[in-house]
């Protein structure tokens, strides 16, 4: 999560939701993302809404499970007196900074929350994200036993040199220990992995997804660095410290990253994600990119019920004042209307393999298929079918092939 | 004290014999405008107290430049002996795009004060308004300014004026404007050498008009020149090129605040205005009589102002282009050699093709659109007038390149020629006759102006001299070198018309007319520039220079192959709409060259020539 809040309209301290909110909820997944806003160091290229230690001004890290079960109980208010129905949540997750810095104990202790006032649907997805060197096998099987289904484990780079320029403080060897962990634990497991980092070859790079590949998770997200105003990393480029990662290379990393993917069995099912299988892709993520609704818990969180997406206070103590007070922790938010709906579904379901049903694009939308198709950006066949999907040219454009599509 | 006129001559009733009118020619810089306000205190005309410095030059273009556009006349009175004596000082353009205008104010004087910076010497300009000066049979007096400088080398120059007009070098006067030495001798040496003006004083009257001016008060301004007879206020005059009659409205001299006089007679200088809007009813050139007592023959020397540069003119702001046609009326109100007419670019838009009588016009015209209405604008390269003449035995006139016949085959084509004449230290030599060979010139002859510099005089394509010729000889000759032209016919030559092409598709703004040897160097540059300015597109654009069907030059934008948010979870959504509606609006103001996108701003930086490297990020 971006650590620069929107500009929005003020949220209300009741967190009351208009009544367009609830339209359709029922056909509409529910989740619930917690964010959990500590980590140990401040890596470089970060711009998340994380706190080291000296950073916390107050807030304490051992309160914070107690604030952010007072938004979910919070949470479930709020969207009773708005008229939501109650629904089970499909999927949680819980992301950072680094969540696994809280003893597993407080994660479970949110999950509880969550599954008190919401109740968990069978099958429900529960990850967290960890850093492979601040997790035990007793902190693994303990969220295992506590109801996690699914770790989701930051590798980045199995380079030394790249995780040296990333900030990253993990030894490489740690990944597979962990993985090991949470495979003895029962979990799924997911690793990410960053390219383009500076100073990374194609070479480095290659090293890095085999690595990966060897551990056998059972999905894998491959990010493009991005250098962020105001982080370290920016200020090392804009020095001449550091090389701006070039697009080309980028690129090149992409496409090889596919193809040793997807000869190991993967398959992409959004711009920056693979899964061995259909049942192994990010629920709760694609819920995102679904225009499901879900409730961001936590400093800085965003949530989205209905068309309205909203954003939590920043800081953790001004988070922790207005849940301690009884306010909603809402500092802003938007109402979309139905054109705005309709851009967001447009950019966000175009990044998913299931893709865009075309018969639902406006004329505009229509028009520009046969020219994407024409430039190798879409697939052919799917297209006929009448599905949009991205070709892996089409991927690494996809900002470009919305712009195409909601052209008027 | 200085020996001011205790008894001035009244205007409309001088006697001739007591009227001395003359200009001075100089350099820029030369300090022409100093002088000319030192004469005004010295005289007594302007109280010291309102003199501000440069009195005469009048537009802010002109002070800040320290150069004269517009010339104007000031009557001045001066004593010598018991005898009052009225001076009439027409300052003239220093510039050579105005030759026709300077020509015009010489032939309103009898006599000349050649002006040259003690430090530095003549000048070409300099040169070649000594000649026209000399055409007319003006009597010249040689004057050394700013002898006060410590760089000056007063004998030195002196030798070298003396050897072109001839006498001795101590009939050479030394002054300075700045502190006023030696300006009053200069005076009493206008009326004593400058002839007098002669007239018939009983034949219908004929005035030259050597200026004419806008005021956006009184409406135009003109400044004549009496030669026969006598003006007088109220009465109907003609102007003799067009018949026109107007009512004379005021009559009178500047003083140099307009003084209205009962009239002007024989020999006096002075301005009329007679409610006209547009200083093409009032022509540079053309003389004036009466409609109740018109004489038969106009003054000699008139012509009709021609363009000789033309250049496409568009607002940088597309929604501009109605303030940029207001401006363009406007100026035209003062500036009767301006011409346009619209035009339509696809890299650049809706705009105007206009001609200008040179380069410095041209710059004029474009920074006083930006500074008197507050317009950004961007120029396309210039360019000359040529005769193309088909197989079929048709001819057309280009002033544009996308006149250029396309379909018929080239029987010849005729560029326009000037004689240029650029006046250097001698070590410069070499690398001049380089430059000036480089751009097709032809030695017409050189010669030695004192010890160490020389005139070196070229035929050459005007084509040549509008591209950027002047800035590389002032660079090659570390800013020595002054130039000046001349027009000189035309000729034959091997011209070609190269077009640019995005993707198979023309940009009208980069075609050019160039002679066949440099169709080459010209596509490659162009298409090096754009290469550099247009941003990766989602297909590859190739870049083509060609003559009609036969590509001379290539370049390629390589595909762009990454343009997508590698993270776009619940915190980014926002985020990412909001981007895409930037990039929206910023689509809008791209100009489309078939399917390629082009921001404005990588037009305009190719044609300024200010190519730097597009962000490859974004």
């Amino acid at each position: 999560m971006a650590s620069a809040l929107p500009l929005g309209e003020p949220a209300p301290l009741d967190g009351l939701l208009p009544p367009s909110a609830a339209i359709g909820a029922h056909e509409r997944a529910f989740g619930v993302y917690v964010h959990v806003p500590f980590c140990r160091v401040r890596c470089g290229y970060c711009d998340f809404n994380t706190y080291t230690a000296s950073e916390l001004r107050g807030a304490r890290q051992v309160d914070y499970a107690d604030h952010a079960i007072g938004e979910i109980r919070m949470s479930r208010r709020m969207l009773e007196a708005s008229g939501v129905p109650d629904r089970p949540a499909q999927t949680v997750f819980f992301g950072g900074g680094t969540p696994t810095l809280l003893p597993a104990t407080d994660l479970v202790r949110m999950l509880d929350a969550v599954r008190t006032e919401f109740g968990l649907a069978r099958g429900a997805e529960i990850t967290t994200e960890a850093n492979p060197d601040s997790v035990g096998p007793d902190d693994l099987a303990g969220l295992a036993a506590g109801g996690f289904t699914r770790v989701s484990f930051g590798m980045q780079s199995a380079v030394p040199h790249v995780l040296a320029a990333l900030d990253r403080t993990h030894d490489p060897a740690r990944v597979p220990l962990a993985v090991r962990w949470a495979r003895q634990a029962g979990l799924d497991v997911s690793l990410d992995l960053i390219y383009g980092t500076p100073g990374e070859s194609l070479d480095d790079w290659r090293r890095s997804v085999d690595a990966a590949i060897v551990e056998r998770p059972d999905h894998l997200s491959a990010y493009a660095l991005i250098v962020e105003d105001g982080t370290k990393l920016a200020r090392q480029i804009r020095r001449g410290e550091l090389a701006e990662p070039s697009d080309d290379l980028e690129a090149d990393m992409y496409d090889l990253a596919d193809e040793l993917l997807v000869a190991a069995g993967y398959e992409w099912y959004e711009v920056s994600n693979w899964a061995t299988a259909p049942e192994h892709r990010s629920r709760h993520n694609l819920g995102y990119w679904r225009g499901d609704d879900w409730w961001g818990v936590g400093p800085g969180a965003h949530s989205h019920v209905g068309g309205v997406r909203w954003w939590n206070a920043k800081h953790p103590s001004a988070y922790a004042d207005r849940v301690t007070a009884g306010h909603s922790p809402a500092v802003g938010r938007e109402v979309l209307d139905a054109s705005t709906r309709e851009t967001e579904r447009v950019l966000l379901a175009t990044r998913i393999r299931e893709g865009l049903d075309i018969g639902s694009l406006g004329a505009g939308g229509r028009r520009a298929v046969a020219g994407l198709i024409a430039d190798d950006l879409v697939d052919a066949r799917t297209a006929l079918a009448g599905a949009l999907t991205l070709t892996r040219r089409g991927r690494l454009l996809a900002d470009a092939v919305v712009r195409r599509l909601l052209e008027d | 004290m200085s020996p001011r006129a205790a008894d001035p001559p009244v205007p409309a009733a001088t006697d001739p014999a007591l009227i001395r009118n003359f200009c001075i020619i100089a350099h820029i810089d030369h300090g022409k405008s100093t002088l000319a306000d030192r004469m005004l205190g010295i005289t007594g005309v302007v109280a010291d107290r309102d003199m501000r410095a440069q009195y005469l030059d009048r537009m802010d273009i002109e002070r800040e430049r320290g150069i004269t556009i517009k010339s104007q006349a000031v009557r001045m009175p001066w004593q010598v002996g018991d005898t009052s004596y009225a001076l009439n000082m027409i300052d003239t353009p220093g510039h050579v795009d105005f030759s026709y205008e300077v020509s015009r104010s010489l032939a309103a004087c009898e006599g000349a004060i050649l002006l040259v910076d003690a430090a530095q010497g003549i000048e070409a300009q300099t040169l070649a308004n000594l000649y026209l000066a000399l055409e007319n049979d003006l009597e010249i007096i040689p004057v050394l300014n700013k002898i006060d400088l410590p760089a000056a080398e007063p004998e030195k120059y002196a030798r070298e004026l003396a050897d072109l007009i001839g006498g001795s070098p101590d009939d050479v006067l030394r002054v300075s404007g700045k502190t006023g030495v030696g300006v009053e001798d200069l005076l009493d040496r206008v009326v004593e050498r400058i002839p007098a003006p002669v007239g018939d004083a009983d034949a219908p009257p004929r005035a030259m008009i050597f200026d004419s001016v806008y005021d956006s008060y009184r409406g135009v301004v003109t400044y004549v020149r009496m030669v026969d007879g006598k003006l007088n206020p109220r009465e109907r005059i003609q102007m003799m090129s067009t018949r026109a009659t107007h009512e004379i409205l005021e009559i009178g001299v500047s003083a140099p605040e307009p003084t209205p006089t009962k009239g002007l007679g024989v020999g006096e200088v002075g301005y009329l205005i007679t409610g006209v809007k547009d200083v093409r009813q009032s022509k540079v050139g053309d003389t004036v009589t009466t409609a109740a007592k018109p004489a038969t023959e106009p003054l000699a020397g008139y012509t009709e102002p021609l363009p000789m540069v033309f250049s496409g003119l568009y607002p940088i702001d597309g929604s501009d282009y109605p303030e940029l046609r207001e401006a363009l009326d406007k100026l035209k109100l003062s500036d009767a050699a301006l011409v346009y007419e619209p035009e339509t670019s696809v890299a650049l838009g809706f705009g105007f093709r206009c001609g200008f009588l040179g380069l410095l016009h041209l710059e004029i015209v474009t920074e006083r659109l930006r500074r008197e209405f507050d317009l950004d604008i961007i120029a396309t390269a210039p360019s000359v007038v040529y005769e193309v003449t088909t197989e079929d035995r048709k001819t057309v006139t280009v002033t544009n390149p996308s006149e250029f016949p396309t379909g018929a085959k080239i029987a010849e084509v005729r560029e326009p020629v000037v004689k240029a004449a650029i006046l250097a230290p001698k070590d410069y030599v070499g690398t001049i006759m380089e430059l000036c060979q480089s751009r097709r010139g032809t030695l017409l002859g050189m010669e030695y102006l004192g010890e160490d510099r020389v005139e070196i005089r070229y035929n050459m394509p005007l084509g040549e001299i509008v591209f950027d010729f002047f800035d590389n000889l002032k660079s090659k000759t570390a800013g020595y070198a002054s130039l000046d032209y001349e027009p000189a016919g035309d000729q034959a030559a091997d011209l070609v018309k190269v077009d640019i092409l995005l993707q198979g598709e023309q940009v009208d703004a980069f075609s050019a007319i160039v002679h066949r040897d440099k169709a080459y160097a010209y596509g490659v540059l162009m298409t090096g520039r754009l290469r550099e300015l247009i941003p990766r597109q989602q297909f590859e654009v190739p870049i083509q220079a060609a003559i009609g069907a036969r590509i001379i030059a290539r370049e390629s934008i390589r595909a762009m192959r990454k343009d997508v948010l590698a993270k776009c979870y619940g915190g980014d959504i926002t985020r990412k709409r909001k981007l895409l509606e930037k990039q929206k609006e910023g689509k809008k103001r791209m100009k489309m060259v078939g399917r390629v996108e082009v921001p404005q701003e990588a037009f305009i930086a190719a044609l300024s020539g200010e190519t730097e490297r597009k962000d490859a990020k974004k």
